[in-house]
Parts: C-alpha cells; structure tokens; sequence
C-alpha cells in the first residue's frame, strides 16, 4: 500500500486532492518524526551509518584503468583498482611501498646482447631493464557477475541472450556474482590493454617508448581488429592470445615488465591505476554487445580487488562506493613523519583498513549549494571558494591562516599542503621578439619576470593559496632547495631572512640593456608591444587580465590580450603562434624529472609535439636532464638539478609563476586527514564518528517553522483586501 | 485533419534536414575533429598519433560533407554529416563520443526534469492566469495598481537570485528541505518542493502580466459588455467568458512549451543537483561531444514540432471557428 493510499484509507472523507497533498508532505513529516533533520538530504535511516559523504563537481568520463587519467576520475578507480606499489600514506617524501605486490619489484639491467649487467652498470650500457614483480597470493576480486559460475563451472553470464539481456538494466540485474584469486597474468592483461587501439589510453604514446615491442603490439591488435571487422564482427578480441614481448607471466603470481634502456621513472607509474590488474573475463562479459547499449561496460561499471567497489553508479546524481566483503585487507600504517603521532595520526595504527562502510559521491555543480551543506554537516570535508575564503579563514599577521571564530566553534579543522604542480608564464622560445637566447633577450625575460608580481597575485586572487614559484620544482619533490639558496637571484634578493622582489627599477634597467629603455624600442623608437594569449575569457577573468596589463605597464611595455577558446589556444600552442601565455603542469609522480622535462628540448611542443610549451631548446641544459633523469636521488643528482635550474633561471623561458596550495576544511568528526598529493587510494586510512556526526547534524538543522506561518499570513495579507474589495463590490451592485 | 498533421509532418522532414545541416556546420566551424579528439583524450601527452587513432576508431577521419576520393552516392554517403545524421531520423542517437548510450541517457534523465518542469507549468499557468484575472477583475483600483507593481518587480529580480535566497532562506536558515539534491519515488518531494516554488514565483510576474494584458483585451469587447448587461455576475463574466475567449493566446504560448518539458531548467537543475536534461547539451558543447549535441538539438527540433502541431490542433479545441484543412 502507498503512502497516499494508506493515507485515504485512513482519514476517511477527506478530499482526494488534500490526501495526495498531505501524502507528498509524509516524507517531511517522518523525517521530523525520525529525528532526521528535515534538511537532510540523505535517507534517514542513514543518519548513523559509517558512511562517508563527499561530491563531485563534473561527471567522470572514463573509470577503465587504461583511460582513466583525469583528477575527477582517481578518487572512484583508485579504491577500486590495485596496480602493485602505492604511496606511504604518511611518510614524506613521498615514498613508494607495496599494495598486491609481495615486494617492492626487482630491477634488472641487462646489455644489448640480454648479457645481466650489475645495478650499477652506467646508463649507456643499459639496453634493457627488466622489473619483477611478485604479487601476494590470496587476493580475490570484488564480487562480480563476470565470474559468476554455474554447478558445472560454466560461465553464467559471458553468452548472454536476448531474453537475459531484456532483463538486464544495470549491473545489480545479474542475479549471481563470483570471484576469483588475482593472478599475474591480470597485470600482464592490463599492460596489453594499453595499446588496445579500440581503448586510445592516453599513456600509450609515452610507455610504447619504454615498454619492449607495445607500439609494434598495437599494429598488430589494430590488424586482427581489422580482420574481425572484415568478417564482420566487433566483439571481443582476446588479448591472451596475442603474446607482448614486454610483458610476460612467469608464474601464477610473477610477471615480468621490460623496458627499453633505462627508466627509473617507471617505478612511480607502478602505483597507478593504469598498471592494475584486469581479469580477462570482465573484459569479455563487458564485451557483449547488448550490454554496451545499456551503458554497462568497464568504463562505467570497474572490476577490481580494492578496499571499495562502485555499487552506485549514476553520474548524473550519485556514484556509491561500497566495502569490498573480498579486500584481501591491510592495516593503517605504524609509522610516519615527526610530527604526526601529535597530531593523532597514528592513533589507528595496526587497524585494518578500511575504516568506512561506504563512500556516497554527491554531484554537486554549485559552489554555493556544497558550501552550505558542509557547513550544516552534510559533508565531511570542503576546499574553499573564493566565494567563501573570509568566511573560514583568516590571515594572521605572520600571513600564517587560520580559522575564523565561526568554524572553530564548528570544530571544524584546517589542513593545508603545497600541490605538487606549478602555474607560470611561458615565453615562446621561438619567438623573435621575446625568445631566443641573445643576452638582450634573456635581459628583456629578466625583467618581465621582476616586474610580474605574482606575490601579489597570490594575495589578490589566490587569496594567499600559493607560494610563489623560485624555480620549476616545486616543495615537496626531490631538488626543491628552500631558504637562500633556493630563491632564483634574477628576480629576487634575500632581505632579513625572506626573498624580496628585486625592484623595478633593476627591472626597467634590464629592459634598457635588452634595448628598450622606458618600454620603447632603441632602434625604431616603436612601443614595446607584446602579445598575451590566454584562454581567459568573459568577465570573471577580466580583474586578473587587468592587473595584469598593470604589471607590463610598470615597464611601460604594452600588452595585447588575445583571449581565445580552448581549441585555438591549444592550436596555437601546437603551431608555436605565442608569444607569451599561461601554462600549469600537476606531476604525475613525485620526481623532478617529472617538471624538468617541461623545458627539456627535444619535448619541445611545437617542434615534437611534447609538454614543453614554451619550446625551450639549451643544449647545456638537455645534456644535463639526459643525465640526471636516469640518476638516483642524493647529492649527485641535486647537483645536477642545481645546475640545471641556475641556466633555467638565467634563460628565463618562464616567469616562474606559483606553487598553488590546497586548503582543505574537515568536520570535528573527520579522522585521518593527512593530504597526499600523489595518492589516490587515500579513502581507505579515514574513519568518521558517525554518532558525533549525527548529533552535531540535528543539533545544527532544527527546522525553524515559525517562517512559514509569517509567509501564510503574508498571504492572508495579500488576499485579504482583495476578498474586502470583492464583498464591497458585489455590496454596491447588489443595492 | 489527419491530412494536415501528414502535411505538417511531410514539412517538418526538411526542417530537421536544415536544422541538423545548421547545426553541424555550427559545431565544426568552432570544433575541428583534432579538437574533439584533443579534449578527449586529455591534455597530457596527446600525440599525433593518438588524435588520429581517436578519429579513425570515432569515424571522425572522413570528410566532413563531401568526399571527393568517393564516386556517386557515396561522395555524400562517405562523409561524416551523412554517418552522424541519418540514424536520428529513426531516433537512434547511437553512442557519445565518451562511449555512453545517448538513448539511454536521455530516458534516465527526462524524469527528473519532468518531476520539476511539469508541476511549474501546470502551477505557474493555474496561479498566474489566477492572479491576472483578479487584477483585471479589480482594474483602475489600488489593487490592480499594486498588482501590477509587484508584477514589475517580481520580473525585475534575477531568476538565479530566487534559486540563491530561496536556498538561503529555507534551507540554509530555516533547514526546512535540502539544499540540493535528489531521491526517487515520494521522497522526491522534499527535493523538488523548493524549486517547483521557485520556478512559479519567478514566473508570476512576467506570466501574470501579460495574461492580464490578453484578459484586459477581452474584457473590453462588445460581448462582455452584453454579459453584464444581462446581469451576469463579474466571477461569471471573467471565467466563463473572458477566460474562454483569451484561451487562443494562452494557448498559443503555452502548449508549443509542453514536449520541451523534459529538455530541463540548467540553472535550477544546476543549483538544486537535479539530474535532470537541463545541463545534458551545455555539457556536451562544452566535452565537444558532438554527438550528443546533435542528438539534443535535433529532438528539440522535433519537440517544438511537435508543440506547434499540438498548438493548432488545441485551437479547434477552444474556437469552433477554427478548422484544420
């Protein structure tokens, strides 16, 4: 019986049309009746559960490992899938340890002829490294239907038919699920997957460089794809068939990756979810042609051995991660840097992971909405708009933030942490006017850069978020250098213990020694001219390109915004039509390699289509990156890094810009928050106290009703006259 | 009038054909298909290689109207205008340039959309036809002045600053429903009462005011004034007969609007996280998921179509003078 059913059936002759009213209004009135408050936006029989209440802002595209990549997508795959090494959740540096894997892998060198070479062998005699990696035994994949097996063994639902296909909606349709033990030939699966041509993973081009015959796989899955389609089919091509020389299963819980030469890099790529694990049989369940019309495919629907699995997945509204009942388990980490036993971060030592029951993804477009709603304790944890920066926190004098009076009374709690990635302003090395490497241009980069402030920048609009950049590495990755030696001496000096911005007039010194004294041309006379190109547009935008235009005119240099879209910016930036624009990097792995090859030469994005944006070519500079990027971490290797920043910082090709810093809110009921910039398994280590959560909830949602009393009479108010009105009338015509 | 609703069908095929030759010559004079593959594929380590291998595996590797390495029909045929467009004419919108079912999409999100969009319609058409008439029931008095005051600045006010202090009123002060959010079944209700409210206030002004200018119209013709010479009593004359008589121009601008229902509100879907249609094409133009985009743009072609249709056949429903032929 339904609620307006029950409701006519109880109150007798009330009209038919109050009854569904007061039907519709049932909800509410239970609600109150439950406790939960009347604003809560979840079920109120969740209100005490180990749940943890979060949101996304944009659907994610992509959740298979082989093509997942963006920042929206890792918080779903990276508690699904499981490659074998993850990050320390607590130890920094950042510091690679094992997940599946038993160990971390073994490296091997070996020559051209596949002669072993020792671990010390010099890059230039390295033809192959070899990693082995020994995953544990005894790992299980989440429940699925893809493993779902009958009495004798068969495969319940990899041939489905019309009839089972009409029943089917959504992956919970599958009545039997299964599972089975992870294997090696899972990871080996995967890494083949990458140069599925059907799957574009966005990092084939890169691995098919290092990863032994992948470009030359691809042509050949692209050719038995081909051939299927020639005899008229798009099922599933089975991977297992096709042998890639670079990866191999050595035994059921060993395989092998071999890299061409040397590249020490790889190992970071080992703890991402491009490198987990997948069972060939959801890739043939997934297959079925019927259920990629209904939107169930491996894109949507993940298949992993993680503390999680998506049991919720509408990416419209919510997406729900669910405990995995088959997580092999793992236990909160027993030690940390100093500083965070005080801080309670080992409190859960040894405790098996993972803490919450379920994980609700809420999609929320609106800043205004989630700020509100973590602020009435709907949410466990916010970063913070501009929108809403003076209303959580506030600078303290040392410029040091804090909470403002309103959230510590909350008990709400602030963690703050450098991102690992970098925004600047790039010069187009390419360009005659601001590149090349003659000291006039250099001196002309120069006092750009002094004359930029991105101090101030950062306190205009990052409202203090940021540090600003001395350098491309940012803290936090190994060859940062703080203090003195750190800052880049061409835009700033070191004053009373602190950088300070070299003044303008060093700046407009150097312009005249590039040959334009006062902003002017020496030759020609001509106004100095130069051109922006950003893809800021519309009138947000329009405080920050003016201020902007301000810091050129401090040189009296004339700056010309060509605002553009995405689409011609990028065109643009690929065909080298800039003269100076805006660029920012987030690293894929903690390694200075991963920044420095932003202006490494042969990545030049105009001449090789690579990441260095501004095209920076210096031969000096490109030898020491090929000899750097195949060292390990000491003081060789910083020493290399500090030469090749010092001729960064002499070449100029960037205005270094800043460090973004992420500033993160957490209820008094949020545990464990530590930021891990390069994690994305981190959901596992929080714990909630949802009983404090609860009651903090009604205690800050009490519906106050006497408002709709006030709109009530103000709509008697509103009627009133004209109900007079009308009686006089009818009055006046009756007489 | 079955020959005038085949008539209007025969003429709405051309239409479509120019709405869809319109709107792909729209996207891809702002998006070429190295774009879409770009944006696709993300913005770290895009290689030639890949934008190309992303267009062959898409079908966006061939010409874009003609192709000229083709002979006969298949010059027109082989060309991606022809492959994007021809299954929509039997509604089959295929696969996003994401892999997702746009079909599919499209079924789970009209509900949502519809739960909002419907009960503002029939709402907003109830109380503003109400309002309209009680000012014209009480013209040239302090009531009609004032309502038609209130009409100016309820029309006055940002639609986006009902959706931000409704929020801030009854859910952020007075924590009466959710801010945001969605459930199916009854427990919708505590989700969509906020913006359903929202959506007829803000319509009231515009909405009653120019229904008040239609009944104004009305009331001063010859066949009122017989009315109340009669002796019929002013409730009588205003809803039997001016309402009956101004129901060709409320028609005409409320039923072309019934089949776009389900296409959503962004802005209030938006900020009330329904997940409705509204944002389902501003999303797509901006993935450059020309799929979608013309799977959208051309079901709004044949919804609005449709509404006219259902406009016309509405007038012979309320004017007997009026024949379809």
């Amino acid at each position: 019986m339904t609620a307006a059913h029950a409701l006519r059936y109880t109150v007798g002759p009330m009209n038919t049309v109050a009854g569904y009213l007061l039907a519709l209004m049932l909800p509410l009135l239970l609600a109150a009746c439950g406790g939960a408050p009347w604003n809560d936006p979840y079920p109120g029989a969740d209100q005490d559960k180990n749940i943890l209440y979060t949101a996304f802002s944009e659907r994610p595209k992509h959740l298979d490992p082989a093509r997942s990549y963006s920042a929206n997508e890792v918080p779903f795959t990276g508690q699904i899938y499981e490659p074998p090494l993850q990050y320390h959740f607590l130890k920094r540096p950042y510091t690679l340890i094992p997940l599946t894997a038993r160990e971390m892998p073994k490296l091997t060198y070996y020559d051209s002829e596949w002669r072993r070479l020792p671990d010390n062998a010099p890059t230039g005699r390295i033809s192959y490294s070899v990693y082995e990696i020994h995953i544990k035994p005894g790992i299980y994949y989440q429940p699925h239907p893809a493993f779902a097996r009958d009495g004798r063994g068969h495969f319940l639902y990899q041939h489905l038919s019309r009839a089972q296909l009409d029943r089917v909606h959504t992956l919970s349709d599958f009545s039997q699920q299964g599972t089975r033990e992870l294997t090696a030939a899972d990871y080996v699966y995967q890494i083949k997957r990458l140069a599925d041509p059907r799957l574009n993973s966005p990092i084939f081009g890169l691995m098919s460089e290092h990863i032994l015959g992948l470009s030359a796989y691809a042509a050949t899955l692209q050719q038995a794809y081909d051939k299927m389609a020639r005899a008229g089919g798009r099922g599933y091509l089975d991977l297992e068939r096709y042998p890639l020389p670079g990866a191999e299963v050595v035994d059921r819980y060993t395989y092998r990756i071999k890299l061409r030469g040397k590249y020490p890099q790889f190992i970071y790529w080992l703890a991402m979810a491009f490198f987990a694990p997948m069972p060939a049989e959801a890739d043939r369940f997934y297959s079925q042609p019927g259920l990629q019309q209904k939107n169930i495919t491996l894109d949507w629907y993940p298949v992993g051995t993680g503390p999680y699995m998506l049991t919720v997945n509408d990416p419209n509204r919510r997406m729900v991660l669910t405990r995995n009942p088959n997580f092999h388990g793992e236990v909160y980490p027993r030690e940390g840097e100093p500083g965070d036993a005080a801080a309670g971060l080992l409190k859960d030592a040894g405790k098996p992971l993972p803490f919450v029951d379920q994980v609700v993804f809420s999609l929320e477009k609106e800043s205004i909405p989630y700020w509100s709603k973590f602020l009435q304790g709907y949410y466990d944890a916010s970063g913070i708009s501009s929108d809403s920066f003076d209303q959580a926190v506030q600078m303290s004098a040392q410029g040091d933030p804090t909470l403002t009076p309103a959230m510590r009374a909350k008990g709400i709690r602030l963690a703050t942490a450098v991102d690992a990635s970098i925004w600047y302003m790039g010069f187009n090395m390419l360009d005659p006017v601001v590149g090349g490497y003659s000291p006039r241009a250099e001196k002309l980069r120069q006092a750009i850069s002094i004359a930029v402030d991105y101090d101030e920048f950062i306190s205009i609009f990052a409202n203090g978020r940021g540090i600003a950049a001395q350098g491309p590495i940012p803290p936090g990755i190994f060859g940062y250098v703080a203090g003195r030696a750190g800052i880049d001496p061409f835009v700033y000096d070191w004053v009373d213990g602190s950088p300070r911005r070299k003044s303008i007039a060093t700046a407009r010194r150097l312009l005249a020694e590039a040959g334009y004294p006062d902003g002017r041309d020496a030759g020609s006379g001509k106004p100095l001219v130069i051109y922006f190109d950003t893809m800021a547009t519309g009138p947000d935008s329009k405080a920050r390109l003016e201020w902007l235009h301000k810091q050129f005119q401090k040189l009296n240099i004339q700056l010309v915004i060509r605002s553009t879209d995405y689409n011609r910016f990028q065109e643009k930036m690929s065909k080298g039509n800039t003269q100076v624009f805006e660029w920012g990097w987030n690293a894929d792995y903690p390694d200075p390699e991963n920044f420095l090859f932003l202006l490494y030469g042969p990545n030049s994005k105009a001449k090789h289509g690579g990441e260095n944006a501004a095209n920076y070519d210096n031969s000096e500079f490109n030898r020491l990156f090929d000899e750097m990027k195949d060292m390990d971490d000491g003081p060789r290797r910083q020493a290399v890094i500090d030469a090749m920043v010092a001729i960064a910082r002499r070449d100029a090709p960037w205005v270094w810009g800043y460090y973004p810093k992420q500033f993160t809110l957490y209820h008094a009921w949020y545990h464990n928050a530590k930021p891990n910039l390069m994690a994305n398994n981190g959901l596992k280590y929080l714990r909630i106290d949802p009983v404090l959560r609860a009651r903090l909830r009604r205690q800050w949602n009490e519906p106050i009703v006497w408002p709709l009393g006030l709109l009530g009479a103000g709509l008697v108010a509103l009627v009133l006259p004209a109900a007079l009105a009308y009686r006089r009338k009818e009055r006046m015509a009756a007489k | 009038m079955t020959g005038y609703i085949v008539r209007r069908i025969l003429y709405a095929i051309p239409i479509l054909i120019g709405v869809n030759l319109l709107t792909f010559a729209l996207f891809f004079v702002v998006n070429t298909p190295d774009d879409m593959a770009r944006i696709h594929l993300g913005v770290k380590h895009v290689t030639p290689q890949a934008i190309a291998k992303w267009k062959r595996e898409h079908g966006y590797d061939k010409p874009l109207l003609l192709n000229p390495g083709r002979r006969g029909l298949e010059r027109f045929t082989d060309t991606i205008f022809y492959e994007k467009s021809v299954g929509m004419f039997a509604f089959r919108f295929g696969r996003s340039d994401d892999g997702r079912d746009i079909g599919y999409d499209i079924r789970t999100r009209m509900g949502p959309s519809l739960a909002i969009a419907v009960p503002v319609f029939m709402l907003g058409l109830l109380v503003n036809v109400s309002f309209a008439l009680l000012m014209v029931f009480f013209r040239g008095t302090y009531l009609d002045f004032w309502g038609v005051v209130l009409c100016v600045a309820l029309m006055s006010i940002s639609g986006l600053f009902y959706i931000i202090a409704g929020q801030y009123l009854f859910s952020k002060l007075w924590h009466l429903v959710p801010i945001s959010g969605f459930a199916g079944g009854l427990s919708a209700f505590k989700f969509v009462i906020l913006p359903i409210a929202i959506g007829v206030v803000s319509g009231i002004g515009s909405g009653a005011r120019w229904y008040r200018t239609i009944f104004l119209e009305e009331a001063g013709k010859d066949y009122v004034r017989t009315a109340r010479a009669k002796g019929l009593s002013e409730p009588r004359v205003l809803f039997r007969h001016v309402l009956a008589n101004a129901m060709i121009p409320i028609l005409t601008g409320s039923v072309v609007v019934i089949p776009l229902l389900f296409m959503g509100s962004l802005i209030t879907e938006s900020f009330f996280g329904i997940p409705g249609l509204g944002s389902y094409t501003i999303d797509a133009i901006n993935a450059q998921d020309f799929a979608i985009v013309r799977a959208m743009v051309f079901l709004g072609s044949v919804l609005y179509i449709i509404g006219l249709v259902l406009t016309d056949i509405s007038y012979t429903l309320v004017d007997p003078r009026v024949r379809l032929e």
